[in-house]
């Protein structure tokens, strides 16, 4: 066996193991620092594929950002084990739904990249880099990029109209 | 890979672990002494000539005291914090470029642990992970107060993330690199950063001393109002680490500053020793400008702590929030228009 196949059994091992763990684990904040783990355990997956770009950057918008703000609000909220509320029947099925939205976009995803990363094979650019990403963000993927800013802007403004309304209230 | 590399990245290593264990150590002497300057003391006189032995005694007396542990159900995480904290600090350092290159034994030898090329985001991500040292230590604690220091500790650090990371992209538009290296070698002689930009500097200088926790921003150890922080319930050496942890974060930190807008290793007439007196003088006289840059900088870490009241919390958010980030955006407009400005004279017809 070679080191790499070692580093990604390990790896994918602990991936798994630390996602399992988020969901079954009682205490909130253990499930939240699982997911923490194993949100560097994938970073470590993009190293292996030479993408040191997206491994800092999941690091540092994922660890570094969200998963704060989770621990965050989990700290403060003081959750038990007992306070845990049960799902009604339409939340699970919109779980369901999303998760199949998610595979069918990935699968998609794989489909469509595989002739793109060919050409950049056979070219012998290190298509990996920042500056060719970036290209290929801003030129190719504009529009779509673009939506996804909105997207993050809309769900932002929502936020705060939310939190401004409680106010109003009282 | 041969084994000559992994001796030669090993050695490296081993002697910038060493540097900032030093520095760190040291750095609570010259705070002391520095204190007692500035408010005409005589500071640690005792153990050794200038009360140079003194951080060897407080290690000592560290190590020595008993562990006390609270009553947590944690004890796992309890331990863990204190050794998140410590790591980040000491990780920071492997993108730093310490000097030039040296030419020893027939081969150049880089003064650096690994010259990533996304450097300054190696940097920024290693930092933002460093707020789960506190935040599970001071969980950990089972303590309201710990638990509040480290709330205030981490939402402090992550809202002056967000203008330390746009103060950089303003540099970086002019740099057009992340490597840490190359953008010490475009400071060649007095082309520093600094001269440039230096909006960014100061914001990045200010979100420095927060993301440090060092005064005026020191609102997570606000003795009257929360004891002592995320580390109240510590004892002996697991408080030894976080308290560690801040010095050699103000270490690094001020070796960031130094690469970034003070020119690195980079000091006026190099390529003139480089011709006369030889590469390895150069770089070793390279290394030594560095170090003196870096000690410029703690020492006004120091020199702010006693001479600036701490902030209010809510002065610490406005100032974050609402000066740091709108004052870092224009400056990223500004940047790109000047940038630009061979382009937009031309399309107004100037």
């Amino acid at each position: 066996m070679s080191t790499i196949l070692i580093i990604f059994c390990v790896l994918s091992a602990v991936t798994l193991a630390t996602a399992f763990l988020t969901i079954f684990s009682r205490n909130p904040i253990h499930s939240a620092i699982y997911l923490v783990i194993c949100f560097f355990s994938i970073a470590g997956h993009y190293l292996l594929l030479n993408s040191q770009f997206l491994a800092i950057v999941h690091i540092i918008v994922y660890s570094g950002a969200i998963m704060i703000l989770f621990l965050f609000t989990i700290m403060l909220m003081n959750l038990n084990e007992e306070k845990e509320v049960h799902r009604p029947r339409i939340t699970r099925l919109g779980a369901i739904v999303s998760f199949c939205l998610i595979c069918l976009i990935l699968i998609a995803i794989f489909i469509n990249s595989k002739p793109i990363v060919g050409e950049y094979v056979t070219t012998g650019e290190d298509y990996q880099s920042i500056k060719v990403l970036g290209k290929v963000l801003l030129n190719e993927y504009m529009v779509p990029f673009e939506f996804a800013s909105i997207l993050l802007l809309v769900a932002m403004i929502g936020t705060v109209l939310l939190s401004k309304k409680e106010k109003l209230q009282k | 890979m041969d084994s000559t590399i992994i001796i030669e990245k090993g050695v490296i290593i081993v002697a910038v672990f060493a540097l900032t264990m030093l520095m760190a150590m040291y750095s609570t002497w010259a705070e002391r002494k520095v204190a007692a300057w500035l408010q005409d003391r005589v500071g640690p006189n005792r153990a050794g000539p200038f009360g140079l032995f003194q951080p060897l005694a407080d290690g000592l007396k560290l190590f020595s005291k008993e562990e006390f542990e609270p009553n947590t159900p944690n004890r796992f995480l309890f331990f863990v914090g204190p050794a998140i904290a410590m790591s980040t600090a000491l990780m920071t350092s492997a993108v730093i470029p310490w000097g030039d290159r040296l030419h020893l034994f027939g081969r150049d030898i880089l003064l650096q642990a690994t010259d990533l090329n996304i450097g300054l985001l190696y940097f920024i991500g290693v930092v933002s992970v460093g707020v789960y040292g506190i935040m599970i230590g001071g969980w950990a604690s089972n303590n309201k107060f710990s638990l509040i220091g480290a709330v205030r500790a981490a939402s402090q650090m992550v809202s002056y993330e967000v203008a330390m990371g746009l103060s950089l992209i303003a540099l970086l538009m002019m740099t057009g690199t992340l490597s840490l290296r190359e953008i010490s070698a475009q400071q060649a002689g007095m082309d520093w950063n600094v001269f440039y930009q230096p909006l960014s500097f100061i914001i990045f200088l200010i979100c420095a001393f927060a993301e440090a926790n060092r005064t005026p921003f020191d609102l997570a150890e606000c003795e009257t109002e929360l004891i002592g922080g995320y580390h109240t319930e510590y004892s002996s050496m697991k408080m030894g680490f976080y308290l560690f942890a801040e010095y050699a974060n103000m270490f690094i930190s001020s070796t960031i500053l130094a690469v970034l807008f003070f020119g690195g290793y980079n000091y006026p007439g190099m390529s003139w020793v480089v011709e006369n007196w030889g590469v390895n003088i150069a770089n070793i006289m390279g290394f030594g400008a560095l170090f003196i840059k870096l000690c410029g900088f703690i020492f006004f870490f120091m020199w702010v702590r006693w001479t600036i009241p701490r902030f209010r919390y809510d002065q610490l958010m406005h100032l974050g929030w609402r000066i740091l980030i709108p004052l870092s955006i224009v400056n990223i407009m500004i940047t790109g228009i000047v940038m630009l400005r061979a382009d937009i004279a031309a399309y107004f017809g100037f």
